[in-house]
């Protein structure tokens, strides 16, 4: 540490006056006293304040349907139906009426949303295997079959949410319009694009490469039919699967269906007021965990759906933040602006 | 524990004579009859690790820290079993806390290899066949002639086999052994004295047989058979023969010695102690912290086992559809369930033991104890001596000492004589400019005229200059010792070149003094000694010495003149002179003598006697019988010398002065202001103490000085202690000072232990006298295991001081010209008793606020870091699921807070150093541990919890419940919560300790900013792969998707203020209502 070398002489041993060793290094001394402080306070409340009331509007723009049908409608059937574990293979198709009072302008998100549906069990996530998405080569799949062959592996994609729905706008005049939901985009890009991958081989289709491979054990269809309509969205990037495989963090949670497709009247602004219906294709079963179902249709706004967590929050803390600051401006009045205690 | 070590360094195997057989150069008998033994070689070895033994040794000394063992165990278990986590998050931090500890300690072994190198390749020249041979210390072998020349220390302990003097003497000296600086002189036998030249030794046949090695420094037993011409000649060996390792040769050309214990069965080497391991009150707390801690992570688990088996009761939450269990998990038995479910839970929770405490707290000691070092104002120029660290584990000790016993000699004086004046028959007398001055009478001669002394003054200085055992070192390095004409260097006062040796720096002070004055004192070898008065040089036969001891407190010497009378001159304290003088001004001297004690100098009294030749014969007589008496020497000796020691002449008394360091006074009143009791032991007798006392302001006029002297008896000395604690009660207003001599003390201390407590603690200065050094030892003791454990610091200078030193918490040595015993068994050693304010009220402020925050801190940001990891287990059914990922919890301490807190713990700095000297009363703010009180413990536990809570029920509330956070509708899972919980915390606990610093150097700026943009680069990072090895990819874009939610960065401000935002106004309002003296100080102008 210490230079030793080119010092000899009387005072050899002598440390070196550097502003690091006599610890004098320049620095900011910073005191948290009212008048330091005080400025900040206020500054800090009226900050707080402003974001939480442009929060708090924001938030209030902002519409939310839920809808639980679990055993509404004619969905009660297929509920009891259900209960049975004989009847899994039976298909069953329900219909929920609701009305929306008020049109939900701009883009709508349909969301499904499970309670009590705990997709944050260590087991249930540990047995996973990000390893067979990525996988690049058919042979490499064969290879992990060894292991686990029925592509994707594991209790979160063999537990998927397999309920479809479908929505119908009845106008008040006119003929009822199916509403056209996209079901495109539902997925992080990342996770659709690089993190989940299809085995690849040039020249077999989806179905030759998950050959001899098991579907796992609750589902209807195997991985690379699950969607019919397009086969790009089939194999492990199948966008249902995706949103899926991202589990939630707590018991009750939504997940992202699809979006509303604003290309068509009467739905360029949105979901118009009025009746609709949804048909549901009722498959996954809940009352094993005495579960809950629901539909959520909601607007959002740049920063998320209609949370009024943030805005609650600024508005507490910015008011908590001015009432000392209020206290603390009395009490510097009172005791002497300079801190007269602190002089004695 | 001698034997102990002798049995552990391999070379006292349990059945081996007594004796060791040493053939002199190795020449073994040819006849049959000889055993080969086995000897250590001459290495010296302090190092504790060699390259092969060093990582299982140093693994195995780790793993015994009951902390790092924790560690093992919970990484062995997430081997075993199935567990959350895997091994890598508590394996890595583990390697990584081992690993920077071993380094450590690599190096300071390096640096022991370095020094033992050094001492084992010194050259050293050995006697082989038949010549000189240059060789490495480490190749001495036992029975090797090893040739030691001037001022050369021994390489090994040798026998001395002869010196270039004709009798076969050398004088050595021991200063690096027990710190004695005074020359001593060590014989040869007379066969092998003769064998001056190799050639001779080559012929020289001879055994040496001796005792095994053992640690007595004063003790050896031993015989020389030398074979002289077909026969055998016996002759014993003792101490006296033996020239110990580390001694070192002086006044003596060249000596010639068989190597008898070599390395490390050396006596040095015997006493090379295991430094005591003291452990300072910092560690004590932060283990009891650590138990506590433990506690908590029990209960923790321990509920939340009980809590899943009690929510899986019910079969729905035990094994939903969706989440089957295998056949295996099913079939095993509940008691196994139950005991891995519990160790998966104690994996889970471990992060709780701050793991990197250990290894941040052995970093901050070891690279904050350099500023020690370093310190300018603890360099002493005048001795070129910086302030030393020995030990770092007390630094933060510095900063709670309560009670300060200090030496006096030579620690709050300068052990520097100086003559100042005499009496002489009556007469005051002054030194100015080297002559001596009467009183009343100004030095206005000129410096040319000659003294004028009359005979009475001259008999004084004579006596003064031949009564002593002081030895001559010779500083020229051929000076003919031996013969030729011992004059021819020392004419006309050339004499600069001899050079004083003395145990008593009180002789060697007189001497010099008569030396300046006229009276030199030239040569003593053997039985005369010559001085020179005036020029003109008079020879003494030096004809008995009655040593000083501290029983009669007085020496004497009785000479023959050169005109062929024999007189006994005596030296000692008054006390012990004055009864038995019978002639010369006894009353004025005595007048005198108090004078002198007043003005605080050490005084002796000189009187002699002249013998007429019956007299002497008689003496002689006496004393001859009462030394080779063979019963009872001791009593017959004290006899004898009583009765020559009587019918004295007074002649004189002298007054030397001990100077008072510098600033001595500052500093104790500065340690007093501080709250700092300080205690003088000295062995110094009362008169003196208390004048040196109440020099250096330990004592005030204005003190009510308490008396308990010179107890006989128990009742007597308890009746003492009473009449005092009463006084102490009545008046009460003045503050008291307490004087005890030693024999008081320990009759105090034998019965009244109580009571003496009592009567000290209500007295601001104490003050013992005439104390021994185990004496020493014993206050301090009785102080640390008083009920009220107040910690001590043992501060001195001598070998005398040692125990104390060693028994204190902390103990300082004074670089002084005692030798460096006392450095080296000291924890801290600096060069002036002045620098223990700084060290004391600054370094040791530093340290202890920089330690107590860092543990402190370091049990917070751990609850921080796994409460949120507990609150989830209540969503999650307890199944152990991880909040945050491995990789996160792998490097929450090792990466993202460690350095902050390692850069406050160097340089933080509540208050400017000067205002901390100036104000010696902010010391108390910290005193008695109070910065790791219990209470400010829980204070920072309960915070870490809160914090916790606000991250975790924050992020719930933001994201529990089912809304998106981002623009595009799109969810976010287990991993984000996870994510953001730990970047909030991350921020909070980074922006916690940035409260807490007062003191910003670029470095805290750096680390402090530093960190937390690690943290989201890092993060970026990780995230922005996929990993190839990894089993799943949970992070994979999650701290990017996270960062680009608005609601993710409103959350984020929004729960770190909420967080740190009481802790603010907390400190504003403690700041304004009840600040503390450090507070205070702050507002102070900076510089």
């Amino acid at each position: 540490m210490g230079k030793v070398k080119g010092k000899s002489g009387p005072l050899a041993r002598r440390p070196d006056n550097s502003a690091f060793k006599q610890q004098r290094l320049p620095a900011w001394s910073p005191m948290l006293t009212a008048n330091t402080v005080l400025p900040f306070f206020y500054l800090m409340a009226l900050i707080c304040m402003l974001l939480g009331v442009w929060l708090l509007l924001t938030v209030q723009s902002t519409q939310e349907i839920k809808l639980d049908y679990t055993e509404a409608g004619t969905c009660d059937v297929c509920f009891e139906k259900r209960k049975n574990v004989s009847n899994a293979a039976q298909t069953c198709t329900c219909t929920v009426v609701f009305s929306i009072k008020k049109a939900l302008k701009g883009d709508v998100f349909f969301y499904y949303g499970l309670q009590n549906f705990h997709q944050n069990l260590r087991r249930y996530m540990d047995s996973r295997d990000d390893g067979q998405m990525v996988v690049h080569t058919a042979s490499h799949l064969r290879k992990t079959q060894m292991v686990s062959p029925l592509p994707p592996c594991g209790a979160v994609a063999n537990s998927i949410f397999n309920d479809s729905f479908t929505l119908t706008y009845h106008g008040s005049s006119g003929p009822s319009i199916p509403v056209p939901l996209l079901r495109k985009g539902i997925t992080w890009y990342t996770d659709k694009n690089v993190k989940y991958r299809n085995p690849k081989n040039d020249n077999m289709t989806l179905a030759q490469v998950f050959e001899g491979t098991a579907r796992p054990l609750y589902w209807q269809k195997p991985v690379y039919e699950l969607d019919p309509l397009d086969p790009t969205n089939n194999g492990f990037i199948n966008d249902d699967l995706i949103v899926w495989m991202r589990e939630a963090a707590f018991p009750n949670f939504k997940k992202l269906y699809g979006v509303l497709y604003r290309d068509s009247q009467p739905f360029t602004k949105g979901l118009p007021a009025g009746n609709y219906t949804i048909n549901i294709s009722y498959n996954f079963p809940v009352q094993y965990f005495r579960g809950r179902k629901e539909v959520v249709l909601t607007t959002l706004t740049w920063f998320g759906g209609q949370n009024h967590f943030l805005p609650v929050a600024y508005l507490v803390t910015s008011c908590l933040i001015l009432l000392v600051a209020i206290l603390l401006t009395v009490a510097w009045w009172k005791f002497g602006k300079n801190g007269k205690r602190m002089e004695e | 524990m001698l034997r102990w070590i002798r049995q552990q360094l391999g070379f006292d195997p349990p059945h081996q004579s007594d004796t060791r057989t040493v053939y002199v150069a190795n020449r073994f008998p040819e006849h049959g009859h000889y055993i080969p033994q086995r000897f250590a070689d001459n290495r010296i070895i302090s190092s504790k690790y060699t390259i092969w033994n060093f990582v299982p040794k140093n693994l195995f000394e780790q793993f015994r820290r009951i902390a790092n063992f924790y560690f093992l165990v919970i990484f062995l278990v997430q081997l075993m079993i199935d567990t959350p986590t895997s091994p890598v998050t508590s394996g890595l931090p583990l390697f990584f806390v081992i690993t920077v500890t071993a380094i450590k300690q690599g190096y300071e072994d390096w640096l022991r290899h370095k020094a033992d190198n050094e001492v084992n390749g010194a050259p050293v020249f050995v006697v082989r066949s038949g010549s000189l041979v240059q060789t490495r210390s480490k190749n001495i072998r036992v029975g090797d002639i090893v040739r030691v020349a001037k001022d050369e220390t021994f390489p090994a302990d040798l026998a001395l086999l002869s010196s270039d003097r004709g009798d076969g003497t050398c004088h050595i000296t021991t200063a690096s052994l027990d710190g004695e600086t005074n020359l001593k002189t060590h014989y040869s036998v007379a066969e092998t004295a003769v064998c001056q030249s190799v050639s001779q030794l080559e012929s020289l046949q001879a055994v040496v047989e001796c005792q095994q090695p053992e640690a007595d420094l004063y003790r050896f037993v031993g015989r020389i058979t030398v074979t002289q011409h077909g026969e055998e000649i016996v002759r014993p060996l003792g101490p006296e023969n033996l020239l110990l390792r580390g001694a070192r040769l002086k006044n003596t050309k060249e000596i010639f010695g068989v190597a008898v214990y070599t390395g490390m069965e050396s006596k040095m080497a015997l006493n090379y102690k295991c430094k005591s391991q003291k452990r300072s009150a910092v560690e004590k707390s932060m283990n009891t912290f650590l138990i506590i801690y433990l506690g908590i992570l029990l209960f923790e688990a321990v509920l939340s086992t009980i809590l899943k088996y009690a929510w899986q009761a019910e079969d729905k939450w035990d094994e939903p559809f969706y989440n089957q269990k295998t056949e295996q998990e099913r079939n095993s038995s509940p008691i196994l369930k139950f005991i891995s479910d519990f160790l998966a839970f104690l994996v889970l929770y471990n992060f709780i033991i701050p793991i990197s405490l250990y290894v941040t707290v052995e970093m901050q000691k070891f690279l904050g104890s350099f500023f020690i070092g370093w310190d300018l104002d603890l360099y002493h120029e005048e001795s070129d001596q910086k302030a030393q660290v020995n030990t770092s584990d007390l630094n933060e000790e510095l900063g709670q000492v309560e009670y300060v016993f200090t030496d006096k000699t030579g620690t709050l004086t300068e052990n520097e004589m100086h003559f100042r004046e005499c009496s002489i028959n009556g007469t005051k007398y002054r030194e100015v400019n080297g002559k001596l001055v009467p009183e009343g009478m100004t030095d206005d001669t000129p410096d040319g005229s000659t003294p004028h002394l009359i005979g009475e003054e001259l008999l004084f200085l004579k006596a003064v200059s031949l009564c002593h055992t002081v030895q001559i070192s010779y500083d020229q390095p051929d000076c003919p010792v031996g013969g030729g004409d011992p004059f021819s260097h020392a004419n006309g006062f050339s004499s600069n070149h001899m050079e004083y040796y003395a145990s008593s720096p009180d002789e060697k002070a007189l001497v010099e003094a008569t030396k300046r004055i006229g009276v030199t004192f030239t040569r003593s070898s053997g039985d005369t000694m010559e001085i020179k008065t005036f020029g003109k040089s008079e020879k003494y036969k030096l004809l008995h010495v009655l040593e000083f001891d501290s029983d009669r407190r007085r020496m004497s010497v009785i000479l023959q003149t050169p005109s062929g009378g024999q007189v006994l001159f005596s030296k000692g304290a008054e006390s012990a002179i004055l009864p038995f003088t019978t002639s010369g001004e006894i009353e004025k001297t005595r007048l005198h003598v108090d004078e002198f004690a007043l003005k605080g100098l050490r005084t002796l009294v000189v009187a002699c006697r002249h013998f007429s030749p019956e007299e002497y014969i008689d003496v002689d007589r006496h004393l001859n019988a009462a030394r080779t008496a063979l019963q009872q020497r001791e009593e017959r000796l004290q006899e004898a010398f009583s009765y020559i020691e009587r019918d004295l002449h007074l002649l004189g008394a002298t007054g030397v002065e001990d100077k008072l360091q510098d600033k001595v006074q500052e500093t104790i009143e500065a340690l007093r202001l501080a709250g700092i009791k300080v205690w003088v032991l000295t062995g110094d007798k009362h008169e003196t103490a208390v004048s040196v006392s109440l020099s250096c302001g330990h004592f005030h006029r204005t003190m009510n000085i308490l008396e308990l002297l010179q107890q006989r008896s128990d009742n007597e000395c308890a009746e003492q202690l009473r009449r005092l604690a009463r006084r102490i009660k009545e008046d009460h207003v003045i503050q008291h000072g307490l004087v005890v001599d030693g024999a008081s003390l320990s009759l105090a201390l034998r019965e009244h232990e109580k009571l003496f407590m009592e009567v000290c603690k209500n007295c601001s200065a104490v003050l013992c006298c005439r104390m021994a050094p185990l004496q020493k030892a014993k206050v301090v003791r009785l102080f640390k295991t008083s009920p009220e454990k107040p910690i001590t610091l043992a501060i001195g200078d001598g070998a005398n001081d040692v125990s104390m030193i060693q028994e204190a918490h902390v103990g300082i040595g004074i670089m002084g010209k005692e030798g460096r015993q006392a450095v080296r068994n000291s924890d801290y050693a600096i060069a002036r008793f002045k620098f223990l304010a700084k060290l004391l009220l600054v370094h040791g402020h530093f340290y202890y606020i920089r330690i107590a925050t860092l543990v402190q801190y370091f049990f917070y940001k751990n609850v921080c870091f796994i409460t949120p990891q507990f609150l989830y287990q209540f969503f999650c059914l307890f199944s152990q699921q991880t909040l945050y990922d491995s990789v996160y919890l792998t490097l929450y301490n090792i990466c993202f807070t460690s350095l902050p807190i390692l850069v406050y713990s160097l340089f933080e700095q509540l208050v400017h150093p000067h205002v901390l000297q100036n104000k010696p009363g902010l010391y108390r703010d910290i005193s008695k541990n109070s910065l790791l009180s219990f209470r400010t413990f829980l204070y920072w536990t309960l915070l870490g919890f809160c914090h916790a809570f606000i991250f975790f029920f924050g992020s719930y509330i933001l994201m529990g419940e089912d809304t998106t956070l981002m623009g595009n509708g799109q969810m976010f899972g287990n991993w984000t919560f996870g994510t953001l919980v730990f970047t909030v915390m991350v921020i909070t606990v980074t922006l916690k300790l940035a409260l807490e610093t007062h003191f910003w150097t670029w470095m805290n700026h750096f680390v402090t900013w530093g960190s937390i943009a690690f943290y989201f680069i890092f993060s970026l990072f990780y995230g922005g792969i996929i990993w190839p090895f990894l089993h799943t990819q949970d992070m994979y874009f999650v701290f990017v998707h996270l960062l680009s939610s608005g609601s993710a960065w409103f959350a984020i401000i929004i729960i770190v203020i909420t967080c740190l935002f009481p802790d603010v106004v907390k400190k504003i309002f403690y700041r304004h209502l009840q600040p503390t003296g450090t507070q205070k100080s702050q507002h102070g102008p900076p510089s």
